[in-house]
């Protein structure tokens, strides 16, 4: 559906830069935690699940007031091509935010290990116990969150060419939104601000 | 597209080193870059490598054993310390495995290594406490670097069949602490039975009672069964699976007998260091009472699908600063996660059950 405003939903603004942070998060941390059996490794996997799960749940509540609101339409003067990348990019993105979280607990599921939130939260399994489709889903884990970081990367150099290149207004849609300015062809859509810092 | 002008540079500069940046970090974090970490997969590779290459479908350590079920009667003390619900009063089963050190799952009994217990208890809300334990009350290392060392270094030189005894004597200089341990190894009684052996957490732990009050604990479960020990002189001559039998054959007969000791440090007291054993009269608590009802070899029974990892817990019982502790969890879900992809192979007990069936 396309949206006649042209930004998103504040809602989805707010949600898209929460699990922006997670997911980068999330990412930093896994990684890091295959890598190294040092004192971090702990402290990493308590980490590890319960933002996986809170993911999980930020992208349930997130897709059907995606598809409830919908999405401003994209610059008249953007290639179809480009028109059907975007679109099938964000369906990616999309199922990653789904897919990655699942498979976690269900990787754990199938390993017989207990899916520990912590407070006294585990939550049930929802695969069988079973050692081949355990070490199935842990290598599609670590393939997905990879090709996610990927996609994500990909992703912000598309909306940083949309801010900083084109200035089309289609990156002021998902950060401060157009509604104290002029048409979004005419927005001065150069904030730079919103790029990751790295961690240290 | 009109030319580029200096500010269009400008900004794919900009979105150039934002990703350069993002991915420079994330080779970082994944130790593609900076110094090298050590991995979950070292540990195995070098567990692999001591045992004279990879055993598929065993774990990397400890691949001989028999899995058991039973049940955990706690009376509730053991709350003093740590509000974990496992030892709130009452009874829980519970699975567990009896294994021997080693990488070869067809290695003789008649051995001077590790005799191993590992548990899983499990409380009705989901909350699990395992345990992989020892017959000793130390390890021969403190850290993962030094215990990759000593499987290198205790790796036999293919061919002598023994380890080069060179390194040996340069790991022993290094490493007084592993030469300690052979010492203890070499007094201490090796149990003659899986049932009379009592076995120790190795590693301290974090517990914290409902008053909020935190304090490192080591455990230890002390049989019922009175300890005697194997002829170190004449251990060649057990048969390949001798205790593992007898095991069985004992617990066909009736149940063996633990009591959960919780063994409170005192102030002073090394609690980073699975090396390093606590001297004289500590405060400790009997919390329950172990029961093993029945053993199953690991074709049938559950414990072969579970990865005994000690950093498994519930509420209540808590990481030390041990650094052995993310090792071992590191070191056995990589052992795990490479047997799960090869998929199961016989046990030497199950081994034992289909010869016996076609006699």
């Amino acid at each position: 559906m396309t949206r006649l405003s042209p930004d998103f939903n504040p809602a989805l603004r707010v949600l898209h830069w929460l699990m922006a942070a997670l997911v980068l998060a999330m990412l930093f941390i896994g990684v890091f935690m295959v890598s190294t059996s040092g004192p971090a490794y702990g402290t990493l996997l308590a980490l590890h699940r319960p933002i996986g799960i809170a993911i999980l749940v930020l992208v349930v509540l997130r897709l059907p007031l995606r598809l409830a609101t919908g999405a401003p339409a994209l610059p008249e003067d953007l290639a179809p091509l480009q028109k059907r990348i975007a679109w099938g990019s964000h369906v990616l993105l999309y199922a990653a935010l789904f897919a990655l979280p699942l498979i976690g607990w269900g990787m754990l599921s199938a390993g017989g290990y207990p899916v520990r939130l912590g407070d006294g939260i585990v939550l049930p399994p929802i695969l069988p116990h079973d050692l081949a489709l355990y070490a199935l889903l842990r290598a599609v884990h670590t393939a997905i969150a990879l090709a996610f970081f990927a996609l994500i990367l990909l992703h912000l150099a598309a909306a940083l060419m949309h801010g900083l290149v084109r200035r089309d207004g289609v990156l002021r849609s998902m950060t401060i939104g157009h509604h104290r300015s002029s048409p979004p062809s005419a927005a001065d859509d150069d904030k730079s601000g919103e790029t990751a810092t790295l961690p240290t | 597209m009109p030319m580029f002008d200096r500010r269009t540079i400008s900004a794919f500069a900009l979105i150039g080193a934002t990703v350069l940046a993002l991915l420079t970090g994330f080779a970082w974090a994944a130790g593609w870059l900076g110094p090298r970490r050590i991995s979950g997969g070292d540990i195995t590779t070098a567990l692999e490598a001591n045992s004279g290459g990879v055993k598929p479908g065993y774990r990397r350590a400890h691949a001989k054993g028999l899995c058991f079920t039973g049940d955990f009667a706690a009376n509730g003390r053991g709350s003093a310390l740590s509000t974990a619900r496992t030892l709130h009063a009452g009874t829980l089963p519970v699975l567990g495995r009896f294994s021997l050190a080693g990488g070869n799952p067809l290695a003789g009994d008649g051995r001077n290594v590790f005799h191993s217990m590992a548990l899983l208890l499990k409380t009705p809300d989901g909350q699990e406490w395992r345990m992989a334990l020892d017959h000793t009350p130390i390890f021969p290392v403190a850290d993962v670097a030094s215990f990759i060392t000593l499987q290198r270094a205790t790796t036999p030189d293919p061919k002598t069949g023994k380890p080069d005894p060179a390194v040996l004597k340069a790991l022993l200089a290094a490493h007084p602490e592993v030469k300690a341990f052979q010492g203890y190894m070499a007094k201490a009684v090796l149990p003659n039975s899986f049932a009379n052996a009592t076995y120790y957490s190795i590693n301290a732990f974090r517990f914290t009672d409902a008053g909020g009050t935190t304090r490192f604990v080591r455990w230890q479960f002390v049989p019922e069964a009175p300890l005697a020990g194997l002829d170190k002189q004449h251990l060649d001559q057990l048969p390949r699976d001798a205790l593992f039998q007898e095991m069985i054959a004992r617990t066909a007969k009736g149940p063996s007998r633990w009591h959960l000791l919780l063994v409170e440090a005192n102030p002073g007291d090394v609690t980073d260091k699975a090396t390093v054993a606590w001297q004289g009269p500590h405060r400790t608590i009997d919390a329950g009472t172990l029961t093993i009802r029945a053993t199953q070899p690991e074709e049938t029974g559950s414990c072969r699908d579970f990865n005994f990892d000690p950093t498994i817990l519930p509420e209540g019982i808590a990481l030390s600063d041990d650094p052995l502790l993310a090792a071992r969890a590191k070191g056995y879900s990589s052992s795990f996660t490479r047997r799960a992809a090869e998929g199961p192979h016989p046990s030497a007990v199950g081994e034992d059950l289909a010869k016996g069936a076609q006699q």
